[in-house]
């Protein structure tokens, strides 16, 4: 038998066109603890909610013990929810709410009876009163509530309310339990505990629990395997240690923890260029010179002696706060570019000091850049104005109008505008990460086209921003159209989900 | 050294109003008391209690007749009102224009509604009785099923169809077992909105049956009138209405305060 309980393929789904999941490809093992992991619209609970029922994939398939689930209504299904509000009944009491479930079940009589044919047939019976409520009873132990019974639901505290809607969904015996941020409205303590239980429960019932949170350090807590999730793309599957220590992208890396990301490129293998500084790494196999982004967390820098022979590198202490277990302090490099970099050591340093710091070369975490440069397909519209995603700029060609052409912008050269109405096209921040001495910006424009952009300001996620493009920065080459109108040379757009 | 100063206190803005409801609605029910208990010669009496209630000119078969044809109102209200509610509320946020429709009734005149109703009536050569009644009743009273009802439906959060479809229950039981217990509280008011003004209502019987059907309501409006003259047996009529009014609102609060305290607790 294969021990692959869930299985989702190719799955696309989208709202009046709006992508929200796109063909996310995923298979979860029986008994696994899987964590859906992403900021808030990546499509975790849609993939969540897909997999329940309540959402039909506008495309692919959705399979529960190598069977086709995709079209079977939620009431078919062998896993139970627990929800995010947890949606008790309010006019069914603990009690009620708990046996919902249990009354509406059919169990087998246990007498194999013959039908007129003589085939051997299982009548099926309902569950008995006295069947129901020791279920219900059972259940309320396991959730340590078991004088509550006779409660209303609205009389409970929201931990509370959270345990009744787990023994609600569990008193089922699902083979997959989904929980979709069941621990958002609880205070931290009452988290911290209920994450123990749920971790417990886990291990005690030994079915599969598939569980949608955007709090990492949850994710990182309980799972045993995470999935990061981001604009409805699986970025890394993976452990919790595996996804902390060797993250797939800079996105995984800034989500999954503090960390600085910075740019470097990779001198020769084992060697690693950041502002100047050559370090020695664990990593090799990538191109000579190809520029990479390096992520180091912050707890593996060592502040060192300036003169200490360890020391990599100087920098200038910024801030020091005290964390209680460690210091926090943030320090500028020195180099050609001076980074600024987040540190946790339990030494105390003072403002203006300056120190030296130590890496290990296994703490280096390289990985290649998601994209390099912005590519682009559109066509010259006029002498020296070319159209692309919805906007006409002016550029420096000879190209005739009606040509189609490849379009390149380097990541420095996007500029943003503060006023939407100063840019040529309008576009939204949909992600921004610093990298030491600038912000890496992702920019969407209304067509769904994802611009890179390096910035030295800040902007907020989901700012509206204007695109502006100096015309000598645009980079055109002419695409030429075969037979069918196609593109002979066909580029593609959507590199960044690499 | 205190100014005098001439204060207002923000009650002041009420008193309009209150002078309003005394004059009109309190010095009314007083004469209305009164009148009940007044007879021929001007004399406290109770003969008009016992006129009533002794079913000498018909007064208790009316009562009787009309909270028949109240309830029986109210029910087919009832059964076409949720579904219709229901579907409303399902399709709510494409199709507000839908909502518009059912209320739209209510903004017309409910005597025109009715006469108008008639003229059809008589025009499709419909005989005139208690199925016409009958159907003037509910045509007029829908929308104050209708209204409660779409509002209590609306506000049921998703979540809880969700989580019943989740629980196993194919679409006829989460409609049972969860739309219509969350829903209770519009089915009561949609019944009291409905009821209480179906039991009281004249004209209606009166226009659609050529005055052959008598309710409550055209009772009380027959004995104010100038030819009946017989103010003492109406008041008293009005108080029993009045008191069945009373009697409604009481069990619909006792259901909604069932829930409060569910709730509070």
């Amino acid at each position: 038998m294969n021990d692959i309980i869930i299985e989702l393929k190719n799955v696309n789904k989208s709202y009046s066109d709006k992508p929200v999941v796109k063909n996310l490809s995923l298979a979860i093992r029986r008994g696994e603890f899987v964590t859906l992991l992403g900021p808030s619209g990546c499509g975790k609970t849609t993939t969540l909610r897909m997999i329940a029922g309540f959402e039909q994939p506008t495309s692919g398939k959705v399979y529960f013990n190598g069977e086709d689930i995709t079209e079977l209504p939620p009431h078919k299904r062998a896993l139970n929810t627990v929800f995010q509000r947890y949606a008790l009944f309010p006019h069914l009491n603990v009690f009620g709410n708990i046996a919902y479930g249990l009354k509406l079940k059919f169990v087998p009589n246990g007498e194999p009876t013959l039908d007129k044919k003589g085939n051997r047939i299982q009548k099926m019976r309902k569950l008995t009163k006295t069947e129901i409520s020791d279920k219900v009873n059972n259940a309320l132990k396991m959730v340590d509530l078991e004088d509550y019974g006779h409660r209303s639901v609205n009389s409970l505290s929201g931990g509370q309310q959270q345990r009744v809607a787990i023994a609600r969904a569990l008193v089922n015996e699902p083979q997959v339990l989904l929980l979709d941020e069941p621990l958002g409205a609880l205070d931290l303590k009452m988290r911290k505990d209920m994450q123990i239980e749920l971790m417990q429960m886990h291990q005690k019932l030994g079915i599969t629990f598939v569980y949608v949170t955007h709090d990492q350090e949850e994710a990182l807590t309980m799972s045993n395997k995470i999935v990061v999730m981001k604009d409805g793309v699986i970025q890394q599957i993976g452990t919790p240690t595996k996804i902390y220590d060797e993250p797939a992208n800079a996105f995984v890396a800034d989500f999954i923890g503090e960390s600085n990301i910075l740019s470097g490129t990779m001198v020769k293998d084992f060697c690693v260029d950041i502002s100047g500084h050559k370090f020695e790494c664990v990593d090799k196999g990538f191109k000579r010179n190809e520029p990479i982004d390096v992520i180091i967390r912050p707890e593996d820098i060592r502040i060192v002696d300036k003169k200490d022979k360890q020391c990599l590198v100087e920098a200038d202490v910024l801030t020091c706060v005290f964390k209680g277990d460690h210091y926090q302090v943030t320090a500028l490099t020195y180099g050609d570019e001076r980074n600024e970099i987040i540190i946790h050591d339990n030494v105390k340093v003072d403002v203006g000091d300056v120190i030296g710091l130590y890496i290990k070369p296994f703490d280096f975490h390289i990985m290649h850049k998601s994209r390099i440069i912005n590519t682009l397909e559109g066509k010259i519209y006029d002498e020296n104005v070319v159209e692309f995603c919805g906007g006409r700029f002016d550029c420096v060609t000879s190209l005739a109008a009606g040509t189609h052409v490849k379009i390149t912008v380097d990541f420095d050269d996007v500029e943003l505008m503060d006023d939407e109405e100063d840019g040529t096209i309008g576009a939204t921040i949909i992600s921004s990460i610093y990298k030491g001495s600038y912000w890496q910006y992702i920019v969407r424009t209304d067509d769904y086209y994802d611009f890179f952009v390096d910035n030295d300001y800040e902007w907020t996620l989901n700012d509206r921003v204007g695109i502006k493009i100096a015309p000598e920065k645009i980079i055109l080459e002419e695409i030429i159209l075969d037979e069918n109108g196609a593109a002979a040379e066909n580029e593609n757009k959507e590199e960044q989900n690499d | 050294m205190t100014k005098p100063k001439l204060r207002f206190s923000r009650k002041a803005f009420a008193y309009p109003y209150m002078i309003f409801l005394l004059l009109f609605v309190v010095v009314p029910l007083v004469i209305v008391l009164i009148n009940a208990f007044l007879g021929d010669e001007g004399k406290l009496t109770f003969d008009n209690f016992i006129e009533f209630f002794s079913d000498k000119g018909g007064g208790m078969t009316v009562l009787g007749n009309s909270l028949i044809i109240g309830l029986v109102t109210t029910l087919i209200c009832l059964v076409i009102g949720y579904p219709v509610a229901y579907f409303l509320a399902k399709y709510h946020a494409s199709n507000k224009v839908f909502v518009l429709l059912f209320i739209l009734p209510m903004w017309v005149n409910f005597l025109i509604r009715t006469l108008s109703t008639k003229a059809i009536f008589i025009a499709l050569d419909v005989k005139l009785g208690m199925g016409t009644v009958m159907f003037g009743m509910v045509y007029n009273y829908l929308p104050y099923m209708i209204l409660p009802l779409h509002t209590t439906l609306v506000s049921i959060d998703h979540s809880y169809i969700e989580a019943a479809e989740d629980l196993g229950a194919d679409r006829f039981t989460v409609f049972w077992k969860t739309i219509v217990p969350l829903s209770v509280s519009g089915i009561v008011s949609g019944i009291t909105m409905t009821f209480i003004p179906a039991i009281s209502t004249f004209a209606i019987s009166e226009i659609l049956s050529s005055s052959k059907i008598f309710l409550f309501g055209d009772a009380i409006n027959m004995h104010f009138s100038k030819t009946t003259n017989s103010f003492g047996v109406g008041s008293v009529m009005s108080l029993v209405m009045l008191v069945l009014v009373i009697i409604a609102n009481v069990l619909v609060s006792l259901t909604e305060k069932k829930e409060e305290v569910k709730s509070a607790l």
